[in-house]
């Protein structure tokens, strides 16, 4: 644990020793907090450390307290497993995990088990970043709520911007072999067949997760591939090494991803990023914001200055439970889950709301490359360098474009 | 064509590369009979001291600092550490090896974060040497192709040509007649096990900025290092020279090879839309060293060209 993360942990203790009388509202953060994926997961938890402690002191959920407490799994399905185990020892009764369809889809599984043997002591899973569509398609779960768009609506606007391309004739997909992967590309191919029958797929390439060292091999593979544009789903190491390959190759096929965001891709990059890489986000400092929202990400950026405000969405998960929790008059798991449902909170970038079919959230996304800092459009930087994310012009979707059905046929419990 | 050249080149350069770091493992094994658990550990120190001192000075001082540093370190370590714990046999010093390792990467992480740093290559060196295909080949790589070969003549020099390099080469084989012979043994270990630690924080200085300098770079990079030794033969350098270029150029080719398992193992029936028929070369490119490991042991347990069974 490092010194400062000590300090955070001993300053939240206090906060929950003080107000003794009141209640603490146990979170799980189940993510890697270690090794090569650890920064994706510190990134994540201190947001979620911030959210929680702006909402208790702001009078809290009903006057409770939410604690979060992290809980290392490492990427791995089976660790999560042992750490949500020890969670729910712990008294959680929500959990918090993004980082892996693999280790999501191991927790919604044992998530459902348990509360199928453990009637009165259920557990809810508020999932803020594996977007495989399948958890809430065909695997969906009364127990899961997911609060990131999945891989179908990101791709959806990646490939409606990419229609509007008439210059990229020959697309390469590059991906992480598991199940999230798998799911990018199968989306990538379907949509751009659709939309653009005339583009031509390239390559489809998936590489261990977590395991290459240097993409250069598959950056050459592309380049010989003759492509125009590459999409890729790759986040955390395999987003920067990626692109710290793509910069020394010399090439500028543009790249198109979902978590361009990742610390040090940008930078990787260097002004090589500018125009040339894209993301699809629930929103990005540089938007249109209120004070407030300035304000947090200010914040957050002294707190934690190794990382930049990246997870809106474990604010507004956050934020939706707090809504839900006081609808609800309870913070109990059920009432809760119910309150959730169709629940719809105003957020910084606009309106979010929980679908109740699926439980996947709706709200805006928006399509940003890189661009310098110049202190209006682009007011913060990420990495620690002169570049942020900008908007690009028609980047915004509305909630309701980037809606996708669904084919989730939910079962609920008795209504309490 | 294109996808042989490059492959050749990358294959090459990572595995000199590959090299530099287990030259000194393979030197240290073959003195003390233990695989240095922490070896990885100083190709990361290099890097990090390399990015540190790059930040007060100049990239071309750290590349002669760093390298130094370490090798004091592992010095230190050696005299200090490991020489108290060889009384008490290999089990020991394998243990305290591994310890070591998650000694250093906390340390790293208390001082440096856990987050990768932002160690660049030099703007001198940050150039496009030449385009092939359309494809440009970075100048620091060609440096990083120099300076493993100029190591590599070095290391030959040294071990080969002079009396120092007779000595060493003695105490690895015979350290006790070395000692009769009126040598300080202890000291040799310690310089032997400096240099190689200094070959590590080497490898560490310049492929730290091509990679990432990160907390987890010694895990990632720690097993394949044992692959190269293990594949190479323990304590040979010149299997373990041999055993790096393959590696690097076998996981560069597989990266290349779009076949997939139903192509090659047609004549079994297998259909491209099964699980294993669907599985491609590239895809197993990562595993392919862990591979060769398996393979080797089974078949070859000395290695390449060692001269002992692991």
């Amino acid at each position: 644990m490092s010194i400062k993360k000590a300090a955070l942990a001993a300053a939240v203790s206090f906060i929950a020793v003080s107000s003794a009388f009141a209640d603490d509202i146990k979170f799980a953060f189940i993510d890697p907090l270690s090794g090569p994926m650890g920064p994706s997961g510190e990134a994540g938890y201190t947001s979620f450390l911030l959210a929680a402690e702006h909402i208790n002191n702001n009078g809290g959920v009903n006057g409770d307290n939410i604690v979060v407490t992290g809980y290392d799994n490492k990427v791995n399905p089976k660790e999560s497993l042992v750490q949500l185990q020890k969670a729910i020892d712990d008294g959680a009764r929500f959990i918090l995990q993004g980082n892996g369809s693999s280790v999501a889809a191991a927790i919604i599984d044992a998530v459902n088990k348990h509360n199928q043997r453990n009637p009165g002591d259920e557990v809810v899973f508020f999932n803020y970043a594996a977007v495989t569509p399948d958890f809430t398609n065909d695997g969906c779960s009364f127990w899961h709520f997911r609060f990131d768009a999945h891989a179908d609506m990101k791709m959806a606007a990646i490939t409606d911007y990419i229609k509007n391309q008439d210059d990229i004739k020959k697309v390469y997909l590059i991906g992480q072999d598991y199940i999230f992967g798998q799911a990018v590309a199968a989306a990538a191919e379907s949509q751009l067949t659709e939309k653009r029958p005339d583009i031509e797929i390239v390559g489809n390439e998936l590489h261990p997760l977590a395991k290459v060292k240097d993409f250069t091999p598959y950056i050459q593979k592309i380049i010989s591939s003759g492509a125009d544009a590459v999409i890729t789903g790759n986040w955390g190491a395999d987003m920067s090494l990626l692109m710290k390959a793509a910069a020394e190759s010399g090439s500028n096929i543009p790249y198109f991803t979902f978590y361009g965001g990742s610390l040090g891709a940008v930078s990787a990059l260097g002004e090589g990023a500018i125009d040339r890489l894209y993301q699809v986000t629930e929103g990005i400092t540089n938007l249109e914001a209120s004070d407030e929202q300035y304000a947090l990400i200010e914040e957050y950026k002294t707190r934690f200055p190794e990382y930049d405000y990246y997870y809106h969405r474990a604010f507004n998960t956050l934020n939706a439970f707090k809504a839900a929790a006081e609808k609800a008059g309870s913070a109990d798991p059920i009432p809760v889950a119910f309150a959730l449902e169709g629940l719809e909170i105003p957020e910084a970038y606009g309106t979010l709301t929980v679908r109740a079919e699926d439980h996947q959230a709706q709200q805006n996304l928006y399509i940003s490359t890189v661009a310098k800092v110049d202190g209006e459009s682009v007011k913060y930087g990420v990495d620690n360098i002169e570049l942020g994310w900008k908007l690009l012009d028609g980047g915004k979707i509305d909630a309701s474009a980037a809606e996708q059905p669904t084919t989730c046929k939910m079962e609920r419990p008795a209504k309490p | 064509m294109e996808t042989i050249v490059f492959a050749l080149l990358n294959g090459v350069i990572y595995g000199l590369l590959l090299f530099m770091l287990s030259s000194g493992l393979t030197l240290i094994f073959s003195m003390m009979g233990v695989l240095n658990f922490a070896h990885a550990s100083f190709y990361m120190l290099g890097a990090y001291f390399a990015f540190t001192i790059m930040g007060a000075t100049s990239f071309w001082i750290a590349l002669f600092i760093a390298p130094v540093l370490v090798g004091l370190v592992g010095a230190v370590v050696e005299r200090y550490g490991l020489r108290r714990v060889h009384a008490n046999g290999h089990v020991a010093e394998l243990l305290f090896t591994f310890g070591l390792a998650y000694l250093i990467e906390e340390i790293v992480k208390i001082i440096y974060g856990k987050t990768a740093v932002d160690y660049k290559i030099p703007d001198l060196l940050n150039f496009h040497a030449f385009t092939i295909y359309g494809a440009s080949f970075p100048a620091y790589r060609m440096f990083m192709l120099f300076i493993a070969i100029s190591m590599l003549i070095g290391l030959w020099f040294l071990l080969k040509k002079t009396r120092a390099g007779l000595i060493i080469q003695a105490a690895l084989t015979h350290p006790h007649m070395v000692g009769h012979l009126g040598h300080n043994v202890p000291l040799i270990f310690m310089t032997v096990f400096g240099i190689g630690c200094a070959l590590a924080g080497l490898a560490g200085v310049i492929a730290g900025n091509i990679f990432v300098t990160d907390p987890a770079m010694a895990v990632q990079m720690g097993p394949i290092v044992f692959v190269v030794v293990v594949v190479g033969g323990i304590g040979s350098l010149e299997g373990a020279f041999l055993a790096s270029i393959l590696i690097g150029l076998i996981q560069n080719f597989a990266v290349g090879i779009n076949a997939n398992f139903a192509e090659i193992f047609w004549f079994l029936g297998l259909s491209p839309t099964s699980e294993i028929g669907d599985i491609t070369i590239s895809s197993l490119a990562p595993v392919m060293p862990f591979l060769l490991l398996v393979l080797m042991l089974i078949f070859r347990p000395r290695g390449l060209m060692g001269e002992q069974e692991l």
